[in-house]
């Protein structure tokens, strides 16, 4: 067993056991919830910059198996986790947990007291943080590193280099890849349509040429605010009249596109309970989420926009309605397979109002 | 949604008394329920015959009816109090099957009484089997290959159509009761019929057995609205074939990918929502280990037991939201109580692991068979937190109380490795502990899988704990294992065994290397938000989050898992401790493991620690929390047991004092403060040895009583009346090592009396002098007990009193002390006196209107009994008649003799409270489940020298207009004694014998005492027996079975029994 450590910005250091790669991760240091899902959550695009905290304490107990990657590769930087399971048991497991992330060269330290680290998180919101299997780990060698380190704009390192489609159906929907995860492309290809998915930085009249019934925005990693040259194209796109959908990251732009505001969430909403009411209908559901980042309620011109649905814990806001436009953009992920199915209806009402377009 | 404005009085109904598959959950549940409704201005009024919950506490409920769960109370309780709505999902399967049969007459809507929550036609579709089956296709959810029949031919076609083995499963029976695996037609032949007979509705469900699956259960939640949720997963460790309660549980599931449980999630709220459940609801899966391939076991639309497991191994008040639910909220108007921060509609999250394990009976019913199948056979169950499956599970194993530190077992040392492989294939109550074995003998894992379907994750596990005992026998213990061995939960004391370190040794290196375990909270959210009220449970990690405060504090010590001698009269204690400690301004905690109680609930103490109820476990928690004295009297003999370890460690006892309790116990020292008090007791020995308790038992002469000291419930206590018998019983009690003496005493068969009193070193209170109906050697737990007493003399009860107060300043009680008595021609002896709580002191207080239990509180913490207001000597007797009747559950354990002994065999009781004594028994009688015919057949078998006395009996029977039937001897008898009789044939005795008979239904009652040692070969046995396959009362006491018939010929008005409000008592 090899001797790992994890370092936090404020100082804390907590001394673990390494059950990845050897090196060293750094990242900003988030957690989530979920009490399985750790491989969906290490290939989420949305983790990209960050080492992610598993607060459930077992973890690993069954298996890997590559084919529920939510993308080509592991995104998140680290795994933080209390125990690894050493005999992982499932008849789809291919290998264990700590094999794949060996193969993947993914940096990931176990022992650690997760619940205290959850806590210094809530408590002083998402920090950046080192995790290192250097034997000779002082915290002032990484201190500097620590606090230098931001998340950049990583969509552009995410994204597909270019743009494919997935689909024969009569419905035609341009899927723009912020960080994308493949169960979006499947959830739309279920609903008849053939997806074009284009690479973010795409420039809308590109997107508009090929005269699409539908648009979808992505999820994907970082702050929304940083990508004003993304922002600008989503502008063109809103003002096109084309039914749009999008949700995470896409969710946040489109709102900045339409005026409003974004600003970080403290600890984020991240796990697989975030209870999200849909206020037209005054149904609660649980959903899965990964967000560090939340649309500012009083920012947006009610002329224009919408509150579509809240958190219910936070009463952040979950998703938007633009009035005069059909568009209608989600904060949490019902793109999320597997996982809660409650939340399909979303893309049913999305792939309504492309079939309409589409037949009009 | 708001509450509903046209809700503004609910009856809500409980469980009864405590059998197997309906324990203490119900009371958490019902508490939780009355307490919702009232902090909405709602009046509740309460229905439940068991007095011992709490419940029935008069601060629950705007009314109380400690009345017969039976569909005549329940109509005049709504005649009386025109409640306009009731509240049955809370009150187990009793409460749900009375209020549906209720609806189902038509009663409810004739009065206007609207049923709140899950619609009764929802909760028909899941209760019915074909509907079930029906729905659950029509909305793609699959279920297992199946048939609803309702007689024997039917079940057989079937079963040959799709091949045995096949499951039997009753229809609206709780607990499984007269379900089974029948792997070939003759035993088929065997179970159907009396499932068949068992069922409400005279139905079973013939399935394909499926064992060997993964049985994966989900809690869900949902709203009027539609809103849902799962409160949490959970999965057996045993996998189908063993019924849930008696299936080692782990929460959440453990083995299940992200899509397996995505898959089941969305089923139970596909589930919910198809049947339309506005409540709890638990739903039972079946999941193919090798792929994903599923099957819908069974759905329960109503709180369960394992609801109150999911409610205590996530934090999330199911009960509470459900009640809030039933008036009309949506889970998104419903705060979680635990947070304060979140709402009820936010799917809890956890970050430790919970294991469930069910404590059995079988280390009192040595006879019985163990083997675990779909009927539920254990008593009471454990829960332990750690946030590792093996730590989880050392814990579990040290809440049993079993006398083992780890899954190792003193006789399965003995057997060869063959014979441990061999045994791996039996399915019992020693199975994990067989499986460890076989790890120790080296038996391959995949073998162990192969025989046992176990999960190798868990079996994993289980290797994890056996590999760490060998690196304990076999390394150095360096400061990193010993931290290891510590995360897995060893106890000191096997670290110390294994590795040959002393237990002083193994202290001084966890100092050195500040090994300590650090106390982390169940907040139902895994951290993510602040909590205000969550609870605690230990684990060796970082950094701890409870938090010492300089309040003045003290700490009750709970009573561990509810099993027969102990049971929930001893969590009603402890929560009324707290209650009273916390008006005394102290701040409260409690440490207990019992998942099911309404100590464990998170609002009851100011902190609660889910842990083992050791000298460590709690050592280890009172070195942090230093409070200022413990509490050991409320929690049982579980507390108690501690008593000795706790002084050691320099805590302080509250109220009677270690030495003090030690003295009751201690023979000689015992001896002489009796002596001193000029008290007689029955005379006896202390013994170790089979040649000693012989000596003792002709020195004293037979009959004498034989059994272990510091036991509860009469453990392994019988009366011997040869040799034989002696030799017998003590091979059974030294089957399990005696640290403690074992006592012979002369039996004498006089008149027991029972005596609750508190003491506050002065004076003593005794709210009231109870009198058992049955002659002395029947266990006090499982006679029927009447207060006042009836028969007791005015001079004896001053004698009584003087007694009582005798032995409570002799023994320096300070609090409760219980007093059994016997008199015996004319004298008063001292059978035993126990300086705690015991099971009658809910009861007594609940009748008498004494808080027992606030009172000797107050006295602990130095309050005297005259500044009280409640008086002192012998309260006055009330207007009212309180007779509790024990309640049994013999039909889930084979192989048990019914008849009555000095060991204990009930599982919980009833009350029946009256102005006059024959509508009390009466009320008692039907509470308890007897069917009270006014005429019929009674068939009376008794041994030789209960015949003069049984003459009376039969002749009342006959008035009555009874007929009676018995074998030649009993018939001879009584045919020269005139009275006329049936004779029927004994057992072999041609085609219809009294087996048959019994079988045929010939019967409505039979009264049979035993003749001596009980032996499962012998014809009374298998005649006793039968009756509780068959459902007929089975009276084993002469005065049991006088005292039936005295309420039958009593010139009652069984029409037109009144309805007692215990708030007018």
């Amino acid at each position: 067993m090899k001797k790992a450590f994890l370092a936090l910005a404020d100082g804390t250091v907590f001394e673990g056991v390494s059950v990845g790669a050897e090196g060293t991760a750094l990242g900003e240091i988030v957690f989530t919830t979920g009490m399985v899902g750790y491989l969906e959550a290490l290939t989420d695009p949305a983790f990209a910059g960050q080492i992610v905290t598993m607060t459930y304490p077992i973890i690993g107990n069954y298996g890997v198996n590559r084919a529920d990657c939510q993308s080509g590769k592991v995104q998140a930087k680290g795994m933080i986790v209390k125990e690894v399971a050493t005999h992982p048991n499932n008849f789809r497991s291919e290998e264990t947990l700590t094999d794949y992330l060996l193969s993947e060269n993914v940096v990931a330290i176990s022992g650690i007291d997760t619940r205290a680290l959850t806590k210094i998180i809530r408590d002083q919101g998402a920090m950046n943080g080192v995790i290192t299997t250097d034997e000779n780990f002082k915290f002032e060698n990484y201190k500097e590193q620590i606090e230098a380190y931001k998340i950049g704009a990583l969509v552009s390192e995410v994204t597909c280099k270019e743009k494919y489609t997935v689909g024969d159906g009569a419905l035609q929907v341009a899927l723009i890849d912020y960080g994308v995860q493949k169960n979006i492309i499947e959830y739309l290809v279920k609903r008849g349509a053939a997806v074009t998915v284009y690479p973010a930085a795409t420039k809308a009249a590109d997107i508009l040429a090929d005269k699409p019934d539908g648009i979808m925005l992505s999820g994907g990693p970082g702050n929304p605010a940083d990508y004003s040259e993304l922002i600008a194209e989503i502008k063109e796109l809103l003002a096109s009249g084309t039914p749009l959908f999008g949700t995470g990251l896409g969710h946040q732009m489109a709102a900045i596109a339409m005026g409003g505001k974004t600003e970080k969430l403290k600890f984020g909403h991240r796990g697989a309970n975030q209870p999200v009411k849909d206020l037209a209908k005054d149904m609660t559901f649980a959903t899965v989420q990964n967000c560090g980042y939340t649309v500012v309620a009083e920012s947006l011109d009610e002329k224009v926009a919408t509150v579509s649905h809240i958190n219910v814990n936070d009463n952040t806001v979950e998703g938007i309605r633009y009035n005069s436009i059909p568009a209608f953009t989600v904060q949490y992920a019902p793109e999320c397979k597997p996982g809660p199915k409650s939340m399909e209806y979303i893309f049913d009402e999305f792939m309504n109002l492309v079939g309409g377009k589409h037949n009009a | 949604m708001p509450k509903r404005e046209d809700v503004k009085k609910v009856l809500v109904i409980g469980s009864g008394p405590i059998i197997i598959g309906q324990a203490a959950e119900f009371d958490y549940a019902g508490t939780q329920a009355c307490r919702a409704l009232s902090e909405e201005g709602i009046e509740v009024v309460l229905l439940n015959s068991n007095p011992a919950t709490i419940m029935t506490d008069k601060m629950m409920a705007d009314k109380i009816y400690v009345e017969p769960l039976v569909a005549d109370s329940v109509k005049k309780v709504i005649e009386i109090e025109k409640p306009d709505s009731i509240l049955p999902t809370l009150g187990g399967q009793t409460g749900l099957n009375l209020a549906m049969e209720l609806a189902e007459e038509g009663y409810l809507d004739k009065m206007g009484v609207k049923l709140l929550g899950t619609a009764t036609s929802a909760i028909k579709m899941a209760e019915d089997r074909q509907a079930f089956k029906d729905t659950m296709e029509s909305i793609g959810e699959p279920c297992i290959a199946s048939k609803v029949v309702d007689n024997y031919e039917d079940a057989l076609s079937f079963a040959q159509e799709i091949g045995f083995p096949v499951i039997v499963r009753p229809a609206y029976t709780l607990g499984g009761t007269g379900g089974g695996i029948a792997n070939s037609e003759a035993e088929l032949e065997e179970i159907a019929p009396n499932g068949l007979r068992l069922s409400r509705v005279h139905q079973v469900l013939i399935e394909k057995c499926i064992s060997g699956w993964k049985e994966i259960e989900f809690e869900a939640i949902r709203d009027g609205k539609g809103n849902a949720i799962t409160v949490c997963s959970m999965e057996n460790l045993d996998p189908v074939g063993v019924h849930t309660g008696d299936s080692v549980v782990v929460a959440p599931a453990q083995t299940l990918g992200t899509e397996e449980y995505n898959m089941l999630r969305n089923a139970s709220l596909n589930i919910i929502h198809a049947l339309g459940i506005e409540g709890g609801c638990n739903c039972q899966f079946a999941l193919h280990p090798e792929s994903m391939e599923y099957a819908v076991i069974e759905v329960n639309p109503r709180l369960s037991r394992s609801s109150a497991l999911a409610s205590k191994a996530t934090g999330y008040p199911i009960a509470k939201v459900a009640s809030k639910i039933a008036i009309g909220y949506g889970l998104d108007e419903i705060v979680n109580a635990v947070t304060k921060k979140t709402y009820a509609c936010n799917e809890p999250t956890v970050d430790y692991c919970v294991i469930k394990y069910p404590k059995w009976p079988f280390d009192k019913f040595v006879k019985a068979k163990r083997t675990l199948g779909t009927q539920m056979k254990a008593t009471g169950e454990v829960m332990a937190i750690s946030d590792n499956i093996e730590g989880a599970l050392m814990k579990a194993v040290r809440c049993l109380e079993l006398n083992v530190m780890s899954f190792e077992l003193k006789k399965l040392k003995n057997l060869s490795k063959k014979e441990i492989v061999r045994r791996l294939s039996q399915v019992d109550d020693e199975r994990f502990f067989v499986i460890c074995e076989a790890f120790r003998r080296e038996v391959d894992i995949d073998m162990i899988h192969t025989i046992t379907t176990i999960d190798l994750f868990f079996l994993n596990k289980l290797k994890n704990i056996v590999d760490m005992e060998t690196r304990l026998q076999q390394e150095e213990l360096t400061p990193a294992l010993l931290r290891e061995a510590k995360r897995m939960s060893f106890p000191d004391k096997l670290i110390a065994t294994l590795s040959g370190v002393s237990e002083i040794g193994v202290r001084a290196m966890r100092e050195l290397h500040n090994i300590f375990p650090v106390y982390k909270m169940v907040d139902t959210c895994a951290a993510e938000f602040e909590a205000a009220t969550p609870y605690y449970y230990s684990t060796y990690d970082d950094y701890t989050e409870t938090v010492s405060n300089a309040k003045k504090k003290v700490v009750v010590i709970g009573s561990g898992p509810i099993r027969i001698g102990q049971g929930i009269e001893f969590d009603y204690c402890s929560v009324h401790a707290v209650w009273a400690l916390k008006e005394a301004g102290y701040e409260t905690i409690i440490i207990n493991n019992n998942p099911e109680t309404v100590s464990t609930d998170f609002d009851t103490a100011d902190k609660l620690y889910f842990e083992p109820l050791t000298a460590e476990d709690v050592g280890s928690i009172l070195e942090i929390e230093k409070p200022d004295g413990v509490l050991v009297q409320f929690g049982g003999q579980t507390a108690i047991k501690l008593t000795e370890a706790l002084k050691d460690m320099g805590v302080k006892i509250l109220g009677t004092k270690a030495e003090d309790i030690d003295a009751a116990e201690d023979r000689e020292v015992f001896d002489d403060i009796l002596e001193a008090c000029q008290i007689r007791r029955p005379q006896g020995r202390t013994v170790f040895t089979h040649q000693e308790a012989l000596e003792a038992a002709n020195d004293l002469g037979y009959p004498v009583l034989v059994r272990p000291s510091y036991v509860l419930g009469g453990q392994g206590m019988e009366i011997a009346y040869n040799d034989n018998d002696v030799q017998e019983f003590m091979d059974i009690i030294t089957l399990i090592r005696q640290e403690h003496p074992i006592l012979v005493d002369k039996y004498m068969m006089g008149k027991e009396i029972e005596v609750d009193a508190i003491c506050d070193g002065t004076d003593i209170l005794i709210p009231g002098i109870m009198e058992h109906l049955e002659r002395a050697g029947v266990h006090s737990g499982d006679s029927i007990s009447v207060y006042p007493a009836p028969t007791v003399t005015k001079e004896i009860k001053e004698q009584l009193v003087d007694y009582t107060k005798k032995l409570a300043k002799a023994l320096h009680v300070v609090g409760l002390v219980n007093i059994q008595f016997v008199l015996y021609e004319g004298e008063i002896y001292v059978i035993e006196v126990n300086p705690r709580s015991s099971r009658t002191v809910p009861y007594i207080s609940k009748v008498t209107n004494v808080p027992m239990v606030d009172l000797a509180t107050r006295c602990v913490l130095g309050e005297k009994l005259k500044d009280m207001g409640c008086g002192t000597g012998l309260h006055p007797e009330g207007d009212y008649v309180a007779v509790k009747v024990p309640v049994f559950s013999f039909e889930k354990l084979h192989d048990v003799d019914v008849s009555l002994g000095p060991e204990m065999k009930s599982t919980g009781e009833v009350l029946g409270i009256s102005h006059n004594f024959s509508e009390a028994l009466y009320k008692g009688l039907v509470g308890a489940g007897f069917k009270m015919s006014e005429k019929g057949n009674v068939l009376i078998t008794v041994r030789d020298t209960d015949k003069e006395e049984m003459l009376d009996i039969a002749k009342g029977f006959v008035e009555l207009g009874y007929s009676i039937y018995s074998t030649s001897g009993t018939s001879d008898f009584l045919a020269r004694n005139g009275v006329p009789t049936i004779t029927v044939g004994k057992i072999g005795d041609g085609s219809n014998d009294i087996l048959d008979l019994l079988q045929a239904g010939k019967f409505d009652l039979v009264i049979n005492t035993a003749t001596k040692g009980r032996r499962p070969d012998r014809d009374g046995f298998k005649i006793r027996r039968k009756t509780v396959e068959v459902s007929v009362p089975c009276l084993t006491s002469l005065d049991t079975a006088k005292a039936f018939l005295a309420s039958l010929h009593s010139t009652l008005n069984k029409k037109d029994l009144s309805m007692v409000n215990l708030l007018d008592v």
